[in-house]
């Protein structure tokens, strides 16, 4: 450990640590440009520069590229390094004088008015400083090399090579994150149709997803990570002191003997965007119900409150139920969840913003515990309700001040009367629908799907979370739209199930099953390649063949086939069918 | 049995499958659809154990039609059970003709246990279809006795 002192404080700090790195852990700032942290430092502005007493002598250094030595005596403000500052900082500011770090720095140095003047002033407030960290950045840490610094003296600038736009980009934003004047911005381009504060997800390639995932670990977004398009970067896993990122690591393919499986593959949320009367990705300020769960949600874009595009709390905020459910067009199946949080929304939204909320509803569907009561209390709280499908949401700014305002046209139900209510803000309860491949996942494991799209249950009422398979079982809204209460339910009866038949140590099969007389058996194994369960073994030596019980299901394909008769399917035999065809036609 | 053409009431034999067509006749059934009642249904555990007899048997004993359901291709509970019906079914549509059955009063669907709507359909359009078709009329010598009783194709007791 290296002993030093700045501005009169002791510290010790590692080999190899700058005068910079152990003045931060003295808390003492120094003013840096071309530094940052996740770049090696090349003390290209000066503007760190201290003043340093070692044995060799007294100097000005970069504090940035310093090594610390031994008893070394530090100086970060006196007069010979104050003045020094004021001198790079007067001609940076003549010729970028509105650029605000600089003015910072200019005052904290005590520069007052600036002594030069420059012929290539440039007044804007985000100018590049040529300061060359996006240069560094783009080329040490990333290693893509899109940019660099062009031309000498007057006219060197930063820029692509010929000054074309540039395919070695990777649209990464390191550029933009290391500049320290925000000359370099980072925009989205394509929204794709979504509000856009909601494609904006994480800042980094590497993040958590949310503060309440579960395991709260950090995810790589392969798309985005530069190590993946340039084998540069990996700072991620420079800072991880246990050593726990691995851009190395596969995907692995496990394959399980499982004796039970329980299917809880969830829905996907309807997009309202083909449903074009309700601009949903046209106009600003029209949501679905997810996307309004996140804007409330603390850890949130607004962190919470209820903003519209522009910054400003809504004066209104229309609410419309049944979007995509109980519709002819779409989805007749009523999704069970919208109701009640839409209640929720028309709550939360009443508190965090002293606007006015308009429920627009066919039927409020509040069937569970404490569920009536709350909407009783929300009622209370002021929340309209109006009964009756919105036909379209229109833009209906008068004024400039009005500009941005939303209309719903709608026909109130309950007084016959056609409506227009003008809003700032449109929640579109969009329906809960089967994933987009269910009927994969369906085909996979042989489960059916009722004409809704979600998986079939055996029986409606009285075994909704098993299937016609044994072993196999159905939870949550892959069955059926529901809420949580209600998912939970389901999903530790299923568990529940599987437990039992594990717990009970042997499985009970069905009595239906098939059997061969081998007296009748001539051995011509036509049963043997039809049989789906590969449950009938041919016996060499006695030239019949057998049907192994536990593995035959009961489906009497063999039974049918057998050219001499001498299968029986118990439960099924020819002469039991023949006996009902009997019954059946005698009358 | 009135056989006069307009009061004709085709009798039809459906065999149905455990899991998929008679599921889905049951819901047919809870839900309160209309389906012709000519269907008499006889349950199997898969339309692979339909075997050609039983539908030769079911003419033989009086009915004008049979209609075998199953679950469609790929989603049978028995994985291929219903292929072979398939195969059966198309194969014995050749020989009836030999037999001097319409092959029309024969006839394979797939109806799923969700298809409750389907099933209603499949079941009157056959009804219709047959009826239209007229009755069977089996020649005596090939008809079944049944409990010693000889079952008559031509009068009915009123």
């Amino acid at each position: 450990m290296i002993k030093l002192t700045i501005d009169g404080k002791t510290t010790e700090a590692p080999e190899g640590m700058t005068i910079l790195q152990a003045a931060k852990l003295l808390d003492i700032k120094i003013p840096t440009l071309c530094y940052h942290p996740l770049i090696e430092p090349f003390a290209a502005c000066r503007v760190c520069v201290v003043e340093s007493k070692t044995e060799q002598g007294e100097e000005l250094v970069p504090s940035c590229q310093t090594p610390c030595q031994d008893g070394m005596v530090v100086n970060t403000h006196n007069e010979h390094v104050l003045k020094a500052r004021r001198f790079i900082l007067d001609m940076m500011l003549a010729r970028w004088p509105n650029v605000p770090i600089l003015k910072k720095y200019a005052e904290e140095a005590g520069l007052q008015a600036p002594r030069f003047s420059s012929a290539l002033k440039d007044e804007r407030q985000d100018a590049c400083i040529l300061c060359g960290l996006c240069v560094k950045a783009c080329n040490d840490v990333v290693g893509a090399s899109a940019i660099s610094f062009a031309q000498r003296g007057l006219e060197r600038h930063v820029a692509t090579p010929f000054d074309v736009a540039s395919e070695d980009c990777i649209a990464c934003g390191a550029c933009a994150l290391v500049c320290p004047t925000s000359h370099i911005k980072f925009e989205v381009e394509d929204h794709k149709g979504k509000p856009p504060e909601f494609l904006l997800g994480p800042n980094t390639a590497i993040y958590v997803p949310t503060l309440q995932s579960v395991p709260r670990v950090p995810v790589i977004d392969k798309e985005s990570c530069i190590y993946f398009k340039t084998e540069g970067c990996q700072k991620c896993v420079e800072a991880c002191e246990p050593h726990a990122i691995n851009h190395k690591m596969e995907d692995e393919v496990v394959e399980i003997d499982v004796g039970q499986v329980l299917v809880a593959t969830g829905f996907d949320a309807f997009d309202p965007t083909p449903m074009t009367q309700y601009g949903y990705g046209r106009l600003d300020n029209v949501y679905t119900g997810l996307d309004i769960e996140r804007m409330l949600n603390a850890t949130g874009p607004t962190a919470g409150r209820v903003l519209l595009k522009n910054g400003k709390p809504p004066r209104a905020v229309g609410i419309l139920h049944c979007i995509g459910s109980r519709d002819e067009n779409y989805h007749r199946y009523c999704s069970r969840v919208c109701c009640m949080f839409a209640l929720k929304f028309s709550h939360l939204i009443k508190e965090r913003t002293q606007g006015e909320v308009y429920n627009f509803y066919i039927d409020i569907r509040a069937f569970g515990k404490g569920y009536e009561e709350f909407y009783s209390r929300v009622l209370h709280e002021g929340a309209n309700v109006i009964r009756g499908k919105v036909a379209e949401i229109v833009q209906a700014g008068w004024s400039k001040s009005d500009e941005g305002t939303l209309l719903i046209r709608c026909e109130d139900t309950l007084i016959g009367r056609f409506r227009e209510i003008p809003v700032d803000m449109v929640v579109l309860c969009n329906a809960i629908e089967p994933r987009r491949d269910a009927d994969q996942i369906g085909r996979l494991f042989g489960l059916s799907r009722s004409p809704d799209g979600f998986f079939l249950e055996r029986h409606p009422k009285l075994d909704p979370v098993a299937t016609t398979t044994d072993g196999l079982f159905v939870a949550g809204c892959a069955q059926g739209p529901k809420d949580i209460p209600d998912t939970v339910a389901q999903a530790s009866a299923a568990a529940a199930r599987m437990l039992a038949t594990i717990a009970k140590g042997a499985v009970e099969i069905d009595p239906v099953r098939a059997e061969i007389d081998e007296q009748y058996c001539s051995g011509c194994r036509i049963c043997n390649a039809l049989c789906p369960y590969k449950a009938i073994d041919y016996i060499e030596e006695k030239n019949v063949s057998r049907v192994n019980s536990p593995l035959c299901k009961g489906c009497g394909t063999c039974v049918a086939a057998c050219p001499a008769g001498a299968i029986t399917g118990s439960g099924f035999t020819d002469k039991q069918v023949y006996a009902e065809l009997e019954g059946v036609l005698s009358v | 049995m009135d056989t006069n053409s307009k009061n004709f009431e085709p009798r039809i034999v459906g065999f149905l499958c455990n899991w998929c067509s008679y599921t889905g006749a049951d819901l047919a059934g809870t839900s309160r659809m209309k389906s012709a009642p000519n269907l008499r249904i006889i349950r199997l555990m898969c339309s692979g154990r339909v075997d050609p007899s039983f539908i030769l048997r079911a003419y033989q004993l009086g009915a004008d039609g049979v209609l075998v359901l199953g679950c469609h291709p790929g989603d049978c509970h028995y994985q291929e059970g219903n292929y072979k019906a398939l195969r059966r079914v198309l194969l014995l549509k050749r020989i009836l003709r030999e037999f001097g059955i319409d092959e029309r009063r024969l006839r394979l669907e797939w109806v799923s246990a969700a298809e409750g709507e389907k099933f209603a359909k499949v079941s009157n359009e056959f009804t219709e279809e047959v009826r239209a078709l007229g009755p069977l009329r089996l020649e005596t010598s090939v008809l079944l006795q049944t409990q010693g009783e000889e079952l008559a194709t031509q009068e009915v007791a009123a």
